[in-house]
């Protein structure tokens, strides 16, 4: 429970104060983009930014669904942190690895597809075989980003039930780097190509007057998807029953004849199930990926479940939709028109912002946080 | 835990085994062994010899594994009131079977490497592994592995089995060698000045590596050391601690002028790198003490510890470098030190208000945040006008002493100016620790509620918290800055707070002894994120190891090698509650099992 002190500190004058400041830089931004994009030559758009230039509609709708499709991965990402934080009161460090391990065991897969010919880029619409070998990358990726996880917890996290709530944490970035550097180790450094996407896939697809990659819309309906089953299982199911009761608490549950252990497990088995999905889309998106594209996805996935209120699934998705949207839409929207130069530099600077943001503004998240009373103290 | 001493029951049959167990661990002793093996430590640590020529710092990354697993496979945790076995043939052939499956699995390994081609994604898939693993006669010769992890499994066992003395000397042995072969630059380094080389001529080979000789002759001095001197060290140290008043403070300051001395001469006796070296762990402990107030003292996580040593590093090189493209004037360093200090304290405020009200480990990644919003903004064109973006600053001129200016080329000066600072950074520490603060911050650590109820200002403490250690880092940045004459926005990744992290956890949080140590033997040994350590092979294996290590520490011993005694009483509160408990004096009142421990 927060105490609310009667007197006001110079802390709390400072924070009203950064408060207000990050509001007035977001407001601004956004006022002078719009005076930006009614027409280049305005004062105010003129004042911070000379060369200022209205983004035309298809950079706009570009910036949004690009923006979306990241956010939708980050969603599917996040679903396991905030699953693991609402049943076990700790932020797994680790999950980003989860989702590198998901991402680097599709690039193996879709490579050798590709070398047996299963995998071919110059197959048309609805090639069986290349639906099959899509079909196979994707069931690889998600079994070994799920057994990841699953060992995980078995080695490092299930003797810490019960240990002061940093030692968890503390452990699972010592898990994270291992894993990360035992990726570097085994499969060498640098950044690893994926097979070539046949060009149905990989096209641009005109929507709504833009032109925008296939792959993007393939992301989104991919994480919808998943999303959708995963909301199922958690709502509709027994198994999902007995997670929403181990997260409320444990010790009651397993009064009422629930396996906690068994249920911990299958958290993180689903959670990592969701990483591994998130990884191939990776793949599919950018292409190619390295031993440690899981850090800053893992970390900005937090933030946008902390964004989403943690515990909450529907939160931790449109968290990430947010973070998301905001890294890709935000430099130039905001820090652009005030007159910032390289600003796509910061776009991971924007994301930490928006978790620091949400953080002094609304503690609990958008959506308000899931969580049994012990976790919130 | 003394109590009822349970009498020892005869030996378990040889056969008697757990079996499970056994598979299990030997199972996991071969996965062990084969990841070892395909992330290229065998093959890229061969150069290094440990003993010419039998042994190399390759093979040795095999062969640590089975002995440790065949000594973990018997042991068993001591609880008061349930039986003990006598240890006997039981544990030796469990130590054995455990080694040979691990190394049937390396056998395993062998064939299918000269059976298929992995080499597409397991980039250490190579005829050099093969020929490693089969000594360089074919694959069949392989087979030897089994025998050899089976005896050093059994080598395992037998150390439950022989009396703790011999057990003692064996362990002592086989450390002291690695020690001395890891130490063997340093050691050639001083015997060149101390006119002893013939020892260490006659102690090492030519291109480095024990010789078979002196390797024995360390062994058994080690091992006399752990039949004979042990006790008589302990013995010492136990007298010195019975002294009280007047004569402990006497003893105590004596110890430290000794210390003290030690290491102000030790330079003096060092070459170029070892000196090098010195001022790399230098930098690391004045870090680490920095990070141990944040950490150990006031328990706050705090991993964007690296920010504030950026901000150190950056702001000496604007004032002090010719090269910085936005402040023209030349400042001498110890001026620009006290802007830094001033900054430091600003950025430390700045982070830490936003960030004390949240909870632990939302903490944690809000200020890793912090830590990549800084390198990002030192990275970005936006404040390239004064950082300099990706360039960097180049030309950093060094300390102006007025007299001299010491550059990072002399690093014997270079380790006094790290070794001044690590000092009042060991001073700092140590008062704080022992005042009203410092007792303030342990309540936090413990309890922040309660402590708030105490009527400490949680607030204001945790804050000063911050900008101590944001202060002692930025000195760190400082001097880094001077030593290495330029600076980039790579030098200050989220690993360096990672590493100073594992530092501070593997030394013991809240003990500066043990944080110095930690820095000492990791960052010594194996290197800092950047920069080579003793075992310079290592280099892209250490944050492996660093990796492993956090996980094993934080499971098995969190409290660190050196431990706090009032941060170990917090981890293992319930441990030793149910030691009370099982003793009696504990007056549980209900049958929650909540129970409180009774007023003595």
């Amino acid at each position: 429970m927060r105490h609310k002190a009667a007197k006001r500190t110079r802390v709390d004058l400072f924070l009203t104060f950064l408060r207000v400041a990050l509001t007035s830089l977001v407001v601004v931004g956004v006022f002078l983009f719009v005076m930006q994009q009614l027409d280049a030559d305005n004062v105010f758009a003129r004042r911070l930014n000379p060369d200022a230039q209205a983004l035309t509609r298809a950079q706009f709708e570009g910036l949004v669904v690009s923006g979306l499709s990241q956010g939708a991965m980050y969603g599917l990402i996040a679903l396991g942190y905030s699953m693991v934080y609402g049943v076990l009161g700790f932020i797994n460090f680790a999950h980003g690895e989860v989702f590198m391990v998901g991402a680097m065991t599709g690039m193996i897969t879709s490579n050798k597809l590709a070398d047996a010919g299963m995998w071919d880029p110059a197959s048309g619409f609805g090639d069986a075989n290349f639906l099959l070998a899509l079909v196979i990358v994707v069931m690889v990726c998600t079994l070994c980003s799920t057994m990841t996880a699953v060992i995980m917890e078995r080695v490092a996290y299930r003797q810490l039930r019960g240990a002061p709530r940093l030692i968890p944490l503390i452990t699972s970035i010592g898990v994270s780097f291992f894993i990360q550097q035992s990726s570097e180790l085994l499969l060498g450094p640098g950044a690893k190509a994926y097979a070539r996407l046949p060009e149905w896939l990989s096209d641009k697809q005109s929507f709504l007057g833009a032109e925008i990659e296939r792959t993007k819309f393939v992301v989104i309906v991919v994480a919808a998807i998943s999303m959708g089953a995963l909301w199922y299982l958690v709502e509709r199911t027994k198994t999902g029953k007995a997670m929403r009761a181990v997260a409320e608490d444990k010790e009651i549950a397993a009064l009422m004849g629930i396996d906690v252990d068994r249920t911990i497990v299958t958290t993180f088995a689903v959670g990592g199930a969701m990483a591994g999905v998130a990884g191939m889309l990776w793949g599919i998106l950018f292409g190619s990926v390295t031993s440690f594209t899981g850090f800053l996805p893992g970390i900005k996935a937090f933030s946008a479940a902390v964004v989403g209120g943690i515990g909450n699934l529907g939160g931790a998705m449109a968290g990430g939709l947010s973070i998301g949207g905001a890294e890709s839409v935000a430099p130039l929207v905001i820090l652009e028109p005030l007159g910032i130069p390289g600003v796509s530099q910061l776009k991971d600077a924007v994301a930490f912002t928006m978790l620091i943001f949400v953080l002094l503004v609304k503690p609990n998240g958008l959506f308000g946080e899931r969580l049994s009373s012990e976790d919130r103290a | 835990m003394t109590g009822v001493a349970t009498p020892v029951a005869p030996a378990r049959g040889a056969l008697d085994q757990d079996w499970r167990k056994v598979v299990r661990l030997g199972l996991l002793l071969a996965f062990g062994l084969v990841f070892i093996a395909l992330a290229g430590m065998p093959v890229g640590l061969d150069t290094r010899v440990v003993i010419e020529p039998v042994l190399s710092m390759g093979y040795l990354a095999l062969l640590w594994l089975p002995l440790v697993i065949g000594y973990a496979v018997s042991s068993e945790k001591e609880l008061e009131g349930v039986e003990r076995h006598a240890k006997g043939p039981r544990e030796l052939l469990a130590g054995l079977l455990v080694g040979a499956i691990g190394g049937a699995g390396l056998l395993l390994l062998a064939v299918m490497l000269d059976n298929f081609d992995l080499r597409d994604p397991l980039v250490n898939w190579s005829p050099q592994l093969l020929a490693l693993l089969g000594f360089d006669n074919g694959v069949g010769f392989s087979a030897v592995w089994i025998a050899i992890a089976g005896g050093l499994g059994l080598l395992g066992g037998l150390l439950h089995v022989v009396p703790a003395v011999v057990g003692r000397m064996i362990v002592t042995a086989i450390v002291a060698v690695l020690a001395v072969s890891a130490l063997e630059a340093v050691l050639s380094d001083m015997s060149e000045d101390l006119g002893l080389e013939f020892v260490t001529d006659w102690l090492f080979f030519v291109r480095g590596g024990l010789t078979q000789s002196g390797a024995l002759v360390i062994a058994a001095v080690g091992a006399a050391y752990a039949a004979f001197g042990r006790t008589r060290v302990r013995s010492a140290r136990a007298s010195f601690q019975a002294l009280e008043g007047q004569q402990r403070k006497l003893a105590n300051s004596a110890a430290v002028f000794v210390a003290a001395g030690l290491v102000v001469i030790l330079p003096l006796f060092l070459g170029r790198i070892t000196n090098e070296l010195l001022v790399n762990v230098g930098l690391f402990v004045l870090l680490a003490l920095g990070l141990n107030i944040v950490v150990g003292l006031a328990g706050i996580l705090d991993l964007g510890y690296v920010a504030f040593f950026a901000v150190g590093g950056y702001t000496a090189a604007v004032l002090t470098s010719p090269n910085s493209p936005g402040f023209t004037p030349e400042l001498p360093w110890g001026v620009a030190v006290l802007v830094v200090v001033v900054l430091a304290a600003l950025t430390g405020l700045f982070i830490g208000a936003p960030v004390i009200r949240m909870r632990g480990d939302y903490l944690a990644i809000v200020t890793l945040g912090f830590g990549e919003i800084i390198r990002l903004l030192f990275l970005s064109d936006w404040l390239s006008g004064y950082t300099g973006g990706a360039q960097g600053i180049t030309n950093i001129p060094g300390i102006d002493l007025g007299v001299t200016t010491l550059k990072g080329t002399d690093p014997k000066s270079m380790f006094y100016v790290v070794l001044f600072f690590c000092a009042l950074a060991i001073y700092v520490s140590w008062r704080l620790e022992k005042s009203r603060i410092g007792r303030a911050w342990m309540a936090i650590r413990e309890d922040e509620s309660v402590a708030e109820a105490m009527g400490i200002n949680t607030v204001n403490a945790k804050l000063l918290a911050f900008v101590v250690g944001a202060v002692l880092a930025s000195f760190s940045g400082a001097i880094f800055a001077a030593k290495v004459g330029s600076i980039f926005p790579s030098s200050f990744i989220i690993l360096v707070s990672i590493v100073i992290l594992v530092v501070v956890i593997v030394g013991g949080m809240g003990n500066i002894v043990g944080v110095i140590a930690g820095a000492a033997v990791l960052i010594g040994i194996l290197g800092g994120p950047k920069q080579p350590g003793l075992l310079q092979e290592f280099s892209e294996f250490k944050l492996l190891i660093y990796g492993a290590l956090l996980v094993w520490m934080m499971l098995k011993r969190p409290e660190g090698l050196i431990p706090n005694v009032r941060r170990t009483r917090e981890l293992h509160q319930e441990e030793f509650l149910q030691d009370a408990w099982l003793k009696g004096h504990i007056d549980t009142g209900d049958d929650h099992g909540e129970g409180e421990v009774a007023p003595a």
